[in-house]
């Protein structure tokens, strides 16, 4: 007798909807294993993590915050994923737009530049993410290089760009020497929507992201043809798709927002441009990507709750001393059981009771 | 299932609001920010020993909390404001990088005091502190010298930065002042902590010449390499000694817990008003390990040179100091470089064979 | 020339950790599974391998701590893409994530203690051969290891049956499977080996490198050697030349500082990532027909009935 995953005749529904309840739940029941195995709380941990992020306004700022740059990136990786082609450097895409982004505050710090600049930055940092992810898509398409390669060595490279120019020409001059650009002047800021709090103009652009890019896959010829590529390769070479075309859009769309979410990180939340100002976006909106089953709509969701275990760890830390380490084996865990969860959506188990014949074809 | 889950959820509310409702209200909560894992054994484990040490002398009457591995990008503004938020009073941010976002949220809240490590923006209620580290290696310059016997000394050192280049010049003028053709040679790591890298940049150091190797970088890799191939080396931020017993000259010490204690003490009684702390080797935040490894007349140097120092004797910036393109330096402090000049320290001194990089 | 071969031996040692968890992660990909989570499954193996090390005092016991660590990871990696069929891209990050936790968890109750590193190796005679004699025959052990580890690699994909089957499975799952062969048991034990090699290369870091533990020190290692297996274009012989010339270039970058050439050290520190982007792109441009990739990697395979 063995337990053996097959596939289900179509997806499952139900399960799509419920598969995150369950996720949840078992995360929960790992975790209070664990909380009382390092002898704190379980329920109060559990509060801190899930509850208390939610029950005021401002903490709920800060997930809209956080959740900003992590769905603007995701949702652009979503389309290089549905296509079935593999940036995996969107860390590096995300650095240049906010580098190249800088260039206009930088040269215009101190005059009295007007309200064009802000609206210039967003579209230099998304022009510059996009042709640096082109590297890799054509670096795909002329000479067959993996991408996941390519993509992921220049997020190194941006890295230390960005380094260059911090620690080289575009040093504060009044800032004692120290790697950082000048506050950025007020018309190079992204507005704050609330006065008083951190929520920026940048949430509501990753929410119109999130719409064009639902419109863009749910009813255009361009969204059938990244779907049907990433699906069904062959039917697609049969229809006459240019599969080539399609990696350099893909990769262009989703490093051009992954530019202008570093350069709205940049002229937002931090004010200035400095070495070391992403915690891994990039990566992490892999992962966003995923959770929210490429689906524009459901990156959305993922983005706000991944946000919710960031913010809820730092309250878990503040109110029960509970290490980071912790939060992060709490992240992972609870990724393990979403994706397993979401895998009975398409399969389902099932007990078979092996004959001798095919034996050899079990696992 | 779903009353359950409701039921569930309301036992949580209720118990997290009495959790929080509960808190003490009469005892001072005091935050820490850290750049790095408080195991890091370097620049972070210090401050949260002197953490510790905070607890250990006022007990009850405080209550200390600390946020780890705060990126020094957009997280850490909430970071901070979270500490606000969670009740703390007296909030300590040791990195740099937090300059900007302390200054934000200590605008925010006018009723809560700060303290940022290693800047220079200060506000009513946010003070800065800093540790004179150059003294250290003024010191660490004058044991180098005697104890090089190839005159060639290894320097890994992370970014270019002032406080990094400040440390660099002072080694270099305490190596002078006991054998004038001391060389140095430097590898930028470009980090603050690769062990593996660290490693790597003492092996080529060594391989070059070098026979004294120092860092500017956090882990006690550099000083197990050179413990392997039986040379000397100095230990960073604290007591490396364990990693190297026949190989650690001294180390510097960063020891924040008298300033802590102060700071605390000030915000308990009522009396704490904004500072701007650049303490040394006087105010002690700036600690010498013993010197080990070494003959006893450079001990006494050594020693005599530390004494020199505390006692304000001797500036390890004194003037005249001369740039290594051979200008001299205009010196603003009367006889020695003003806090400024140091503090934007963005020049070698003569005898450096070498170029800042992005200059 | 005592230069020269102090380098040679600084970049030997800087290589071994990358080769070691790249071998194993290279068998990974050959047989049709992509396993990112190489940083993740490392940082476990040093902490595991460190604590062994430092309970037990004996330096195999750690790397064979490191071992079991990696592999154990590996095996939740398993679970989840072959039995469960998810997304193998999501579950190796997600896998670098809860490493980097356990491992911080782990390692906690030995930051700052210390070990007695692997020892070199000494055979009378032949390490004391004139320059060859220190490079070929004392070095520590794992150096050796590494190279072993390859060329038994080597000689199981292309030598062995079980090897040309673990290709088949790498190529083309619908076929392997259609001729009868188990292709989730062979991906399983794949991915195991990829793990066992990540946890042993993660554990040569505080074993024998640098003798300490502290979070985070392998320090971006894991993913070097992902990208060192699709630079060496998943063939063995290539990837010892990848990793050696990675190493050369990381060791080398830090030599031409320390003569002063005042290159800006960014540029140089680059350069490994520049010379990967080129380099593939010059391998993959000479080969008509595009990529080598084994065809089905990354692909999710469910059996039929």
């Amino acid at each position: 007798m063995q337990l053996v995953l097959e596939k289900r005749a179509e997806r499952s529904n139900t399960i799509a909807l419920i598969s995150p309840l369950i996720a949840i739940g078992l995360t929960i029941v790992t975790m209070t294993i664990l909380f009382a195995i390092l002898g704190k709380n379980p329920i109060l941990a559990l509060h801190a993590y899930f509850i208390a992020p939610l029950s005021d306004s401002y903490s709920l700022q800060e997930i809209a915050v956080k959740a900003t740059p992590l769905v603007m990136i995701a949702v652009g990786l979503s389309l290089c994923y549905l296509a079935n082609v593999w940036n995996i450097g969107a860390e590096g895409q995300f650095l240049i737009g906010a580098v190249a982004g800088s260039w206009l505050p930088v040269v215009t710090h101190g005059t009295d530049a007007g309200y064009w600049v802000l609206p210039a930055m967003l579209v230099c940092g998304t022009v510059a993410g996009a042709l640096y992810a082109l590297i890799p898509a054509i670096c795909k398409v002329k000479f067959g290089a993996s991408e996941i390669l390519t993509s992921l060595m220049l997020v190194y490279v941006a890295d230390l760009f960005l380094d260059y120019m911090v620690r080289g020409p575009w040093r504060d001059p009044n800032g004692f020497n120290f790697p950082t650009t000048a506050e950025f002047d007020p018309v190079a800021t992204v507005p704050l929507l609330v006065s008083g709090g951190r929520l920026h103009l940048g949430a509501i652009i990753a929410l119109l992201v999130v719409a064009a890019v639902a419109v863009m896959l749910g009813r255009t010829i361009k969204g059938f043809e990244i779907r049907v590529v990433g699906a069904a390769p062959r039917a697609a070479r049969f229809g006459g798709f240019n599969s080539n075309q399609l990696i350099l859009l893909t990769f262009a769309i989703s490093g051009g927002l992954a530019g202008l979410a570093g350069i709205i990180e940049v002229a937002g939340p931090v004010g200035h441009l400095q070495p070391g100002f992403s915690p891994g976006y990039g990566f992490t909106a892999i992962i966003v990507a995923f959770l929210g089953r490429l689906n524009p709509v459901g990156i959305l969701i993922a983005g706000l709750f991944l946000a919710l275990t960031f913010i809820g760890g730092e309250q878990a830390q503040i109110a029960m001393k509970i290490p980071l380490d912790v939060t992060k084996v709490f992240q992972g865990i609870l990724l393990f059981y979403v994706l397993a969860c979401d895998s009975l959506i398409l399969y389902r188990f099932r007990l078979i009771f092996p004959s001798p014949k095919v034996s050899s074809g079990a696992v | 299932m779903r009353k359950l889950l409701i039921a569930a959820t309301a036992v949580m509310i209720s118990a997290g609001a009495s959790l929080f409702s509960a808190s003490a209200a009469d005892k001072l909560k005091v935050g820490f920010i850290y750049l790095g894992p408080v195991g890091d054994f370097g620049w972070t484990y210090q401050h949260e020993l002197a953490r510790q040490a905070l607890v250990k002398e006022f007990g009850d009457k405080i209550e200390t909390t600390y946020l780890e591995n705060v990126s020094e990008g957009p997280d850490s503004e909430r970071s901070i404001e979270q500490l606000v938020r969670a009740g703390n009073k007296l909030i300590f941010t040791t990195s740099f990088g937090y300059m900007d976002p302390t200054l934000k949220v200590a605008k925010k809240y006018p009723d809560v005091h700060f303290e940022h490590a290693t800047g220079f923006k200060t506000d009513k209620n946010m003070g800065i502190y800093n540790g004179r580290f150059y003294e250290g290696r003024y010191i660490q310059g004058v044991i180098a010298g005697k104890m090089s016997k190839a005159g060639v000394l290894g320097y890994i050192a992370s970014f270019p930065i002032p406080e990094v280049i400040m440390g660099i010049n002072a080694t270099i003028l305490g190596a002078q002042t006991v054998n004038p053709n001391i060389k140095v040679k430097i590898i930028w790591a470009n980090t603050w902590f690769d062990p593996g890298k660290e490693a790597d940049a003492a092996k080529a150091l060594l391989d070059q010449g070098a026979d004294v190797i120092m860092q500017h970088t956090d882990s006690p890799a550099a000083m197990q390499i050179a413990s392997e191939r039986g040379k000397l080396a100095f230990g960073q931020d604290s007591e490396m000694i364990k990693f190297g017993p026949k190989t650690q000259l001294t180390s510097i010490m960063d020891n924040w817990a008298p300033y802590y204690i102060d700071r605390v003490k000030a915000e308990l009684d009522g009396k704490w008003t904004t500072d701007n702390v650049w303490g040394g080797l006087k105010s002690k935040l700036v600690v010498m390990a013993p010197y080990t490894n070494m003959p006893d007349d450079v001990k006494k140097l050594a020693m005599d040179t530390e004494a020199a120092i505390t006692e304000g004797k001797l500036y390890p910036f004194k003037c005249p100091i001369v740039d290594q393109d051979g200008k001299t330096v205009e010196c603003k402090g009367g006889d020695h470089l003003d806090d400024g000049q140091v503090l934007s320290m963005n020049f070698y001194v003569k005898g450096i064979d070498d170029k800042i990089p992005g200059k | 020339m005592a230069l020269f071969e102090a380098i040679i031996l600084s970049v030997l040692a800087a290589s071994t950790p990358l080769l070691i968890a790249a071998i194993g992660e290279l068998v990974t990909e050959r047989a049709g599974v992509l396993n990112l989570g190489v940083e993740g499954m490392m940082i476990m193996g040093a902490a595991c391998g460190f604590g062994g090390a430092w309970l037990s005092g004996s330096v195999i016991v750690g790397a064979l701590c490191g071992i079991v660590a990696g592999t154990l990871m590996s095996l939740i990696f398993a679970l989840m893409t072959l039995g469960l069929a998810v997304n193998q891209v999501a579950t190796g990050l997600a896998l670098t994530i809860l490493g980097i936790g356990l491992s911080g968890l782990i390692g906690a109750g030995f930051v700052g203690e210390r070990i007695t590193p692997a020892p070199h190796l000494y055979i009378p005679g032949l390490t004391d051969i004139p320059f060859a004699g220190r490079i070929l025959f004392g070095e520590d052990g794992f150096i050796y290891l590494s190279l072993a580890l390859v060329i038994g690699v080597w000689l199981f994909l292309y030598r062995t049956q079980a090897g040309l089957i673990l290709r088949a499975a790498g190529d083309n799952h619908v076929s392997a499977h259609a001729l009868g062969y188990p292709v989730l048991r062979i991906r399983m034990f794949a991915v195991m080996f990829g793990g066992a090699c990540a946890g042993l290369a993660g554990a040569y870091l505080p074993l024998a490198y640098t003798p300490f533990f502290i979070p985070g020190m392998t320090a971006g290692r894991g993913w070097i050697a992902l990208a060192l297996v699709v630079f060496a274009s998943w063939r063995p012989g290539r990837l010892v030349i990848g990793a050696y010339l990675f190493g050369a270039v990381t060791i080398l970058q830090l030599h031409t500082q320390a003569l002063g050439l005042g290159i800006p050290s960014q540029f140089m520190s680059a350069l490994p990532y520049l010379a990967t982007v080129i380099v593939l792109v010059l391998i993959s441009r000479a080969r008509t027909g595009g990529s080598t990739a084994p065809a089905a990697l990354g692909t999710v395979f469910v059996p039929d009935r």
